[in-house]
């Protein structure tokens, strides 16, 4: 607890110019994550997760904007004050990303090996040999087998399971301090998934890598994450120990992202869903950015803005029945269900 | 494939061209006897108003022209991909304003710009021709490339290689520029069919290649002024023409099949 963390987001803004107006796709999102923690950030598609993601990286590119104010300090400066040279030191360096779709996050015109050893030649500015042979060796370390033969095989001729180990050691080649790991088993199917999050929990322990795990998936969160960002409307809506999140969610949204989750041994007729989408983040609602799609939403929601409240240690939510818990018993149907029906 | 063979062929010509060719190209043979002799076995495409023998001049033709078209398209294609690479890779007002620039340049006619360049450089020669030629072909393919680049740089891998700390030219060296360059290749072996042709007609009408230097074009000079009595000089090199760019054409339509084949199997 005396160590400052390894990353602090605070206040975090990337706002979209878009002809349709602006799109506040992350709009005041603080978090940290400590050295050698995984933290999950978990959200439905349009939260915000990504955009957060590749912001940390300033990999956002235009009509997007970091808006000033923003901060985002990791091992001692803050990466929005960098010139390009040093966010450059820092990206695939010290910060590491992997991305979703391990197709397409791959040049289909070189070798693996290639594409790994190009890390380190642009880091440790390493000769073609040595950064070869640290390619083939990252493919032994992240278990794909003959390793010295697959890193002259081109993307296409590896499975999809491969491929993502693939993107793990390219991520993995400076041992960074941070991996960014952007939905890094929503392409795939659950047995490789499973492998993948074993994989990724593994290297962790060895290399002592703090891990930023984006999914909307719980049960991935589950596995992996000690602590979970709850992401709704570019805003950080719950925060707690997974523990806590899974136990004793507080946000409505939370609860209602839990109960949609299917569990083996409990039969439903149908699943539970949050009715209504995340609105567009040109025009996030007045007040509560939730409350058309929230069972216990009242006046007060739609008037004020909540801030985050404290719920217990390390626990904290964007939900006004912390105020006022007793409203929790007053369950109606939301807004938005009685508008569109309840979308799938 | 028959295309392919006639420009090799075109290109052992050319660069033998010396060694090959009967008859040295500007030697006056004799004046007098061997004046506009019609096609024989001496001379397989005859003689013209000065002697000379047209199989030789046209064999050195074929070097002039080529090295012509060959080095200016060498040049506009190179110029064409970073002037477009370059304003698609980096956007914005850069990319605004360089393609409008290009706009205006394409407003005006390719050959009607050379006319007046040439005229006012009095005795362009070799190299002038191919820097005219290729400082005013690199407009489209840069059109082309940019819309490529374009495309590429929202590729998903492109953002990976950001994401590793890869720097912009690094980034455009390595993984935009091989996903343009086989368009530019269909473009720039098309343009060189057309740059033959655009120099033809200049030396035709006596502004690129001058007399007595044979190139395709001042050759077909030389044949027009006795068009019916020595009609071989004209029709060999106008035939000689006329071949080239079918050949370019073809071997530009079996690249083009090639690549739209290869889309599907990425290798």
């Amino acid at each position: 607890m005396t160590q400052p963390p390894l990353l602090t987001v605070s206040d975090l803004r990337t706002y979209f110019y878009t002809s349709a107006g602006v799109a506040r796709a992350v709009d005041g999102v603080s978090f940290d994550i400590a050295a050698g923690e995984t933290l999950g950030i978990v959200g439905e598609s349009g939260c915000g997760k990504s955009v957060t993601a590749l912001s940390i990286l300033r990999l956002i590119q235009q009509p997007g904007r970091i808006e000033p104010g923003s901060r985002i300090m990791f091992e001692g400066q803050d990466l929005l004050q960098l010139d390009d040279a040093g966010i450059r030191r820092v990206r695939g360096n010290r910060i590491a990303m992997i991305f979703q779709e391990p197709m397409t996050a791959l040049n289909p015109v070189f070798t693996v090996g290639d594409q790994i050893a190009e890390v380190a030649r642009v880091h440790a500015s390493a000769s073609r040999r040595e950064a070869w042979s640290r390619a083939v060796e990252m493919l032994k370390i992240v278990g794909i087998p003959a390793p010295a033969d697959r890193a002259s095989q081109y993307p296409h001729q590896l499975s999809g399971g491969m491929r993502q180990r693939v993107l793990i050691a390219m991520a993995l080649v400076m041992s960074p301090a941070l991996v960014i790991a952007d939905e890094p088993t929503t392409a795939l199917d659950v047995t490789i998934q499973a492998q993948i999050l074993e994989l990724l929990a593994d290297l962790q322990q060895r290399l002592g890598t703090s891990i930023a795990m984006i999914t909307h998936d719980l049960g991935v969160i589950a596995e992996v994450a000690s602590r979970v960002v709850v992401m709704y409307g570019g805003e950080v809506v719950e925060e707690a120990r997974v523990e806590t999140l899974f136990a004793e969610p507080h946000h409505p949204y939370t609860e209602g992202l839990l109960h949609a989750m299917p569990r083996v041994g409990r039969r439903q007729q149908r699943l539970a869903v949050i009715p209504g989408n995340v609105p567009p983040p040109t025009a996030w609602p007045s007040g509560c950015r939730f409350r058309d799609r929230c069972p216990y939403a009242w006046d007060r929601c739609e008037r004020e803005h909540p801030p985050l409240y404290q719920i217990g240690a390390g626990h904290v939510s964007r939900c006004h029945l912390a105020d006022e818990p007793e409203r929790r018993a007053r369950k109606h149907t939301p807004a938005a269900a009685s508008v569109s029906g309840g979308a799938a | 494939m028959v295309g392919a063979a006639v420009l090799v062929l075109l290109a052992v010509l050319a660069v033998l061209a010396t060694q090959i060719a009967p008859y040295e190209c500007r030697t006056q043979l004799n004046i007098i006897d061997l004046k506009n002799v019609p096609p024989s076995l001496a001379h397989p495409f005859g003689t013209d108003v000065y002697s000379r023998d047209v199989l030789s001049r046209i064999i050195c033709g074929a070097r002039v022209s080529l090295t012509i078209a060959v080095l200016s398209v060498l040049m506009a294609a190179t110029v064409g991909t970073a002037y477009g690479a370059i304003s698609g890779y980096v956007g914005g007002w850069l990319d605004a304003l360089m393609m409008r620039v290009v706009d205006a340049l394409l407003a005006i006619p390719r050959v009607l710009l050379l006319i007046v360049i040439a005229t006012l450089w009095d005795g362009v020669g070799l190299g002038g021709l191919i820097l005219l030629l290729g400082l005013t072909g690199w407009f489209g393919v840069s059109r082309l490339v940019r819309t490529l680049v374009l495309s590429a740089r929202e590729d998903e891998f492109v953002t990976a290689a950001r994401a590793l700390g890869a720097s912009n030219a690094r980034i455009l060296a390595h993984h935009i520029l091989p996903q343009v360059i086989s368009p530019v290749l269909v473009a720039a072996t098309l343009a060189v069919g057309n740059v033959i042709v655009i120099e033809a007609g200049l030396s035709y009408i006596g502004i690129g290649i001058r007399p007595p230097d044979p190139s395709w074009g001042s050759i077909f000079t030389d044949g027009a002024s006795s068009y019916s009595s020595a009609w071989w000089v004209w029709l060999s090199s106008g035939v000689a023409l006329v071949v080239t760019v079918l050949a370019v054409n073809l071997v530009v339509d079996g690249m083009r099949r090639a690549l739209s084949g290869r889309a599907s199997v990425v290798r």
